[in-house]
């Protein structure tokens, strides 16, 4: 059973270096032009953003439609630091990172700890009301530049720097990923699946469900300092409830409650739009069919009848080890 | 395992078979072995040597949001680049140092979102383009402002007002920015009008009506005038009692109102109503008024600047409607004219630096002057604001008319507008 832990492990190790290898290669002997470059970064944040989001939607069982919200109190409080604090650049990076972090973190206790009576819809619709205040904040205070938002942010995580964001995206994954599979991770579970038996069971429910929030927030505002140090520019605008649809719509696409399948939709779902600029007047409208084809796959009886019989051969493997 | 390394392998061979084709269309002699980059050496050699023929192609990106709430704009940004293209391909297309170039089109779709204009703008990059008209809003132009100084691409914006848009050399743009139109608004009021005392209506949901009010402040205030009131209302509001109330009680002798022409409706209607008996002067935005008032009356005799007039009976421009109607089925907007400009600018620029290298195209941007449907003799700063007069339409008997032209009187008047804008232009620019 340990020996069974650990490969794959080691098929995990071996799959991020060979996706960085091959990614740093593409950059460095220019295999890919440049519209793809620019959607190097972008992809890494929408999977950290969906990953951290499969943490509230997959696993704590909660619909919530404020993550966008959280990316732009990040994007926007690790911005202003690298724009007022004078530091070098890469130790202003480091702290807007944290400070990013934090502060979207406190924004997920702030939302958190008020709404943990609320369960399902409601709490979808308290989170979907955050988002909206945050965005009229940005929107009327003086130091975020009001409608006109920020520019100028000094371009520190581009694909030239496609080391730090692919390990602090692997940062984001493996900190979810070993969160699900501890004590901590089993208690969210717990909750999702039924939420009385766990409360009957010993579970603090508020403690567990604060503390999705607060670190998928977190992960949700280093995201956003990434992305805002990738194009320069934020406004409010860009952060209404639309985008935190489309994360959720990774999630739910992944197969929710997995985190390589919100990897997976992540990177199609960013990807998706670029690869069909070639079609013109037609792309959003094929971009829908898509989506559209790919969520009945997901609830179709072929996928079932697939995965039972991945199922199948796994434990006659196992069966033929044993 | 096997099926997918026998897919893998069939792939491979296609890519191979690919590569093959797009070689032999090059050069006989390329490498069949390397596949990706020798086609695409071998592609742009071709290129390269029919560059030397009769006739090369220049390629324009353009830009702007083709899906999405803003979408109006970047459509006819797209609709009116291409009429100019269409235009100068047909005459013969563009003589630079003997050789003569025809014009082509890449358009990509930015959504009105910055992230999503990095990588359009990226994407038309790899389309190679020589030159770009774009992007279309602000937002755009900022985030893609400093990609395109590092290219060192020539970047006409036919619309983007925000005030860094241009802040790079490599960048000009056609329309006026917001402050600049309130301090031209400001001066027809006090030089043309002859008034002194101002009230300013302005629309606060945006950066458009803020800007432009923030423009006729500043410059009523600098000519000795007085703004005896500042109003602002929101863009889906439909009642201005109050506003009109507090205006009537001032001795304001013009109200400017700086917003869109669904408020302006609204705001004559309601002040006609009130017996409010003092003059409108309008933003651009009150282009298309005429649409919305159910009493023609309540807007006789206002004033709005505007810097593409549709039903204007100038040659060049009725000429442009007449085309864009007959292609798209509707009227050209002041996106459509400003983009149409833009194209012919760049030409203009191509013409001028007599090369396509995008240092000589920039030099050679402030020593053009194009006649454009939205201003004879448009030139340009180094900073990269045009130099162009502005038009101010009159309503009269229900019916758009340029202000002033039927009196030779007038006309002077409108020149020393002209003059004055672009010395406002100047003042502006430092």
């Amino acid at each position: 059973m340990k020996h069974k832990k650990y490969q794959k492990l080691l098929i995990n190790v071996i799959i991020a270096v060979l996706i960085y290898a091959l990614v740093m290669m593409a950059i460095q002997f220019g295999w890919i032009g440049r519209q793809f470059l620019s959607m190097i970064v972008p992809v890494c944040t929408n999977v950290m953003l969906a990953v951290s989001l499969c943490l509230i939607v997959g696993f704590l069982g909660e619909l919530t439609l404020g993550h966008a919200a959280f990316m732009s109190v990040g994007a926007y409080s690790g911005a202003l630091v690298t724009l007022n604090v004078p530091l070098p650049s890469w130790l202003a990076l480091a702290l807007g990172l944290v400070i990013g972090g934090v502060t979207a973190a406190l924004a997920g206790v702030i939302i958190g700890v008020p709404v943990l009576r609320l369960r399902g819809d409601y709490l979808a619709i308290v989170t979907l009301g955050f988002g909206e205040i945050i965005k009229s904040i940005f929107n009327t205070l003086g130091i975020t530049g009001g409608a006109g938002g920020l520019s100028g942010i000094p371009m520190l995580t581009t694909y030239r720097n496609f080391t730090l964001v692919f390990i602090l995206m692997l940062i984001v994954i493996v900190v979810v990923a070993n969160l699900v599979n501890s004590r901590q991770g089993r208690a969210i579970c717990a909750i999702r699946d039924n939420y009385i038996a766990a409360e009957a069971a010993g579970i603090k429910i508020s403690k567990y469900k604060v503390m999705a929030f607060v670190i998928s927030a977190f992960f949700a505002g280093v995201a956003g300092v990434i992305y805002a140090h990738n194009i320069s520019i934020l406004k409010p605008g860009n952060f209404d409830y639309n985008q935190s649809i489309e994360f959720l719509v990774m999630v739910v696409l992944g197969g929710m409650g997995s985190i390589r399948g919100s990897i997976i939709a992540a990177v199609i779902l960013t990807l998706l739009p670029e690869v069909l600029r070639g079609v013109a007047d037609y792309r959003m409208l094929v971009y829908s069919i898509v989506l559209i084809a790919m969520m009945l796959f997901n609830n179709s009886a072929l996928k079932a009848k697939l995965v039972a019989r991945k199922n199948m051969r796994k434990s006659t493997e196992v069966s033929k080890e044993a | 395992m096997k099926k997918m390394m026998s897919t893998g392998l069939a792939a491979a061979l296609v890519l191979s078979m690919a590569a093959c084709g797009g070689n032999s269309t090059g050069s006989a002699t390329a490498d069949t072995g390397s596949a990706g980059g020798q086609s695409t050496a071998a592609d742009a050699q071709s290129t390269a040597s029919s560059a030397e023929g009769a006739t090369a192609e220049f390629v324009i990106g353009g830009m702007g949001p083709l899906t999405g709430s803003a979408a109006s704009y970047g459509i006819s940004v797209k609709q009116g680049s291409e009429i100019a293209i269409k235009e100068i391909n047909e005459a013969g297309g563009v003589n630079v140092g003997g050789t003569v170039y025809s014009l082509k089109l890449e358009f990509a779709d930015d959504e009105a979102t910055e992230d999503k204009a990095v990588s359009a703008y990226n994407s038309l990059m790899d389309k190679n383009i020589q030159a770009l008209v774009g992007a279309t809003t602000t937002g755009c132009c900022m985030a893609i402002a400093d990609l395109t100084m590092a290219d060192n691409l020539l970047v006409v914006t036919p619309s983007g007002s925000g005030v860094d848009c241009v802040k790079n050399p490599n960048a000009f743009r056609i329309c006026f920015t917001d402050t600049l139109q309130g301090n031209t608004l400001a001066e027809f009021a006090m030089n043309d009008m002859g008034v002194k005392n101002v009230a300013v209506l302005y629309s606060n949901s945006s950066d458009y009506g803020t800007g432009i009010k923030d423009g006729v402040v500043s410059k009523v205030e600098e000519l000795g005038g007085t703004v005896v009131a500042e109003e602002a209302f929101g863009d889906a509001d439909v009642d201005f009692n109050s506003q009109l109330t507090k205006i009537k009680g001032t001795d304001a002798e013009v109200i400017i109102v700086c917003g869109y022409y669904q408020a302006a409706t609204y705001i004559t209607k309601q002040a006609a109503d009130m017996g409010l008996d003092i003059p409108f002067l309008g933003s651009d935005g009150w282009d298309g008024v005429l649409g919305t008032v159910t009493d023609a009356s309540t807007v006789e005799g206002a004033i709005f600047l505007s810097s593409f007039f549709s039903a204007d009976t100038q040659e060049n421009v009725a000429n442009f409607v007449s085309e864009y109607e007959a292609a798209y089925n509707a009227t050209p907007d002041q996106f459509a004219a400003d983009a149409y400009d833009a194209v012919y600018v760049v030409k203009a620029a191509m013409e001028k630096a007599g090369s396509i290298e995008s240092d000589a195209m920039i030099a050679a941007m402030t020593e053009i002057s194009v006649d454009g449907l939205t201003g004879d003799g448009i030139s340009f700063t180094p900073e990269g604001e045009p130099n162009k007069g502005a038009k101010f339409i009159q309503i009269k008997d229900g019916a758009y008319t340029v202000y002033g032209s039927d009196s030779a009187d007038a006309s002077a008047a409108d020149e020393s507008a002209a003059s004055e804008t672009a010395a406002a232009d100047e003042s502006a620019a430092e």
